[in-house]
């Protein structure tokens, strides 16, 4: 909701930075005057407390890195080190392991609350994209951090996924020995995931600054899905409406955080992992962290040839899709109303979307039947979310009709 | 939706940690360690004890790679004195660590046999995984230093499996030459054989450990005791700074909540 900035500069200092650089007229615009709908409940708190995250996974990592050794013979012994012998090492870690569940856990939340309030369609269908990019980049730095302490886990996950790329026709073995730089995974392997590990946290906070622009342009959605009409009624400025609430929020969830960091920190850890990395004995039951469960599942989904796609491209092709169908997903959805408050069958279909997200963490926890079938049948409803059911409702659904305004929305109200 | 969400996300916890539970294996004993839980606390004699245990037991074949005998009387730990706040001068540490020989080079690069001093790592019991695999059947014991973070069950795994001996062999299991059956151990089948039979050792006649009989359960709560303590020896440290930075929170969010009613009082929203 950019419009005329109302920055008043006052101080001599002030005056003679804002005509060279005016870095605080923008701080002032974004953060303070930035006017934002009165109407917005605590779902709309978890970018907030995205951005909190980020800032506390690169200051521990930076630690972090400080202390860890990327070589296969001595990786491990220096997580125990840091674990043991840094002055409070085994907090920093403790919070980058956790925090690393914790950013998943807020990303889908805020995930989730983007697609029941329509906060993809127009005019924030680049602030989506964006955010999907954000969350691709996620799962790619995870997925290597994992890699770093150099456990059972660490080296089979890695040998896994990896081998993803060679699934690939003709070029998948040249890159797939390129990624690695070798046969298999090895030194090179650590090297260059801890390289990659430490530069994709940046590359997130240079796209995040390109969300919240994306963010700022058209201002925020809000529960009732009904744009700004009047800014003066129905916005307050961020600071000090939101900052305050949103505080209050982020508090809430750095107890949860923090009760998990100090109580139960290996909770969401698999123990395999704290048995040293081995080439000769493989895992009886290879999983990856729990937020990216619900991917893994759909590849190990597609366990039949189709047509000419083999079974193995056919489950990356699946699971590389069932990221990447989001950013079509402003162009799939037909409806014209945002919020699914007013979408009777949207709200069911979207209910069941969660509870099938939900179920497929399941099953790419699992082997066997009956998992494989229900993987199936999960696999179908997620695509059909997006291919079927969402294009045919804008047709086919009555919606009910949302309020006016916000402003009619909030004098309705209490 | 507020709702529809809260019980997601709080099935989704309980989920992971059901779908992570040990698969396949017998259902763990409980040790009900004192550690266990936000306020449990190490009782100091049980890890004395527990490091007795794995002194004259399981070091005979288990390495600790990660620990140093220093760590002993590290605070918190099972020989802690305030009076020597640094472990390298406790005269209990360096009395442990003297009784072992510690490989080490001489000035003039010759090899060495020396006493240990606090600063040494605990001494392996064999020069290479190869040698120790070669001394027991093939099968390499797994280093201790993390065994209980890297088990499902952790301590109640290492509590079960010292008692899961000489159970009846269940029909279809094949207990293969040199192996026996044990419940807990994933599979069934464990290279290890009994260890902590009744009296295996004698406890230090001290007043804490008055009335303690060294049966097999009271060894295998020990030495779990122990293996616990010795597998993240900051635990006690993290449980007290976990309350306070709670206490924190809970106080600054408070003030936080007043301060966001105040803010927002006069709008309707």
């Amino acid at each position: 909701m950019s419009g005329p900035s109302k920055y008043v500069p006052n101080s001599g200092f002030e005056k003679w930075l804002d005509r060279r650089l005016p870095l605080i007229r923008f701080a002032y615009d974004t953060m303070v005057d930035f006017p934002t709908p009165k109407n917005l409940n605590y779902w709309w708190t978890f970018g907030g407390i995205l951005a909190i995250f980020l800032v506390i996974q690169i200051l521990t990592g930076i630690i972090l890195v400080m202390h860890y050794v990327p070589h296969v013979d001595f990786a491990f012994a220096s997580v125990a080190h840091i674990m043991r012998d840094v002055n409070g090492g085994w907090l920093v870690r403790y919070m980058h392991m956790v925090g690393a569940s914790f950013f998943f856990l807020a990303v889908y939340i805020h995930i989730f609350r983007g697609l029941y309030y329509g906060s993809y369609k127009e005019p924030r269908e680049l602030l989506w994209g964006l955010g999907v990019i954000i969350y691709l980049l996620m799962v790619i730095t995870a997925f290597m951090g994992y890699v770093l302490p150099w456990g059972q886990m660490s080296f089979w996950g890695a040998t896994v996924i990896t081998n993803i790329a060679s699934a690939i026709p003709v070029v998948g073995e040249p890159i797939h020995k390129w990624l690695l730089g070798g046969f298999a995974v090895g030194q090179p392997t650590l090297n260059r995931f801890l390289s990659l590990h430490y530069l994709m946290p940046f590359v997130i906070a240079g796209v995040v600054v390109l969300h919240i622009w994306a963010l700022h342009v058209p201002g925020n959605n809000n529960p009732t899905g009904v744009e700004v009409k009047d800014v003066e009624k129905e916005t307050l400025p961020f600071h000090p409406y939101y900052t305050i609430k949103d505080g209050f929020a982020i508090l809430i969830f750095l107890m949860v955080y923090v009760a998990f960091v100090f109580f139960a920190p290996e909770a969401l850890n698999h123990p395999d992992n704290y048995i040293p990395a081995n080439a000769q004995v493989t895992p009886a039951h290879i999983v990856p962290e729990w937020y990216l469960l619900p991917f893994y599942a759909i590849l190990r989904a597609i366990d039949f040839d189709l047509l000419f796609i083999p079974a193995k491209l056919g489950g990356v092709i699946a699971m590389g899709g069932a990221i990447l169908i989001w950013l079509a997903l402003p162009l799939l959805d037909s409806s014209k109303i945002k919020s699914m408050r007013y979408r009777p069958l949207g709200k069911i279909f979207w209910f069941l979307f969660l509870v099938n997200f939900v179920i497929l963490g399941f099953c790419g926890a699992n082997i066997g039947e009956p998992w494989t079938t229900i993987s199936k049948i999960g696999v179908i409803y997620y695509f059909a979310y997006f291919l079927v059911i969402l294009p045919l409702l804008g047709i086919y659904e009555k919606p009910k009709t949302p309020p006016a305004s916000i402003a009619d929305s909030i004098s309705g109200a209490h | 939706m507020r709702k529809i969400l809260l019980t997601t996300i709080l099935t989704l916890g309980l989920a992971s940690s059901a779908a992570f539970a040990n698969e396949g294996a017998h259902k763990l004993l409980d040790a009900q360690g004192s550690y266990e839980g936000i306020f449990g606390r190490f009782d100091r004699a049980q890890v004395q004890r527990g490091f007795q245990i794995y002194k004259e037991v399981c070091s005979s074949c288990h390495s600790m790679k990660e620990m140093h005998y220093r760590n002993l009387g590290e605070k918190n730990g099972p020989y802690y004195d305030p009076k020597f706040p640094n472990a390298n001068d406790n005269p209990v540490v360096k009395a442990i660590a003297k009784g072992y020989k510690v490989k080490d080079v001489d000035a003039n690069g010759a090899e060495v046999e020396r006493e240990g001093t606090p600063a040494d790592a605990f001494v392996s019991p064999f020069d290479s995984d190869y040698a120790a695999k070669q001394a027991n059947g093939g099968a390499l014991p797994p280093d201790l230093s993390v065994i209980t973070k890297a088990r499902h069950g952790g301590a109640n795994y290492v509590y079960s499996l010292m008692q899961g001996y000489n159970k009846p062999v269940p029909h279809g299991v094949n207990v293969p030459e040199g192996k026996v059956y044990n419940p807990y151990i994933a599979g069934g089948i464990i290279g290890m054989p009994e260890q902590l039979t009744d009296g295996r050792v004698t406890y230090a006649d001290t007043p804490e450990n008055k009335g303690i009989k060294a049966t097999t359960e009271q060894q295998s709560a020990d030495i779990a005791a122990f293996l616990q303590w010795a597998s993240d020896p900051h635990q006690t440290e993290r449980k007290k700074t976990g309350l306070a930075t709670m206490l924190f929170l809970f106080i600054f969010a408070i003030f936080t909540w007043l301060s966001y009613q105040s803010v927002w009082r006069n709008v309707k929203h």
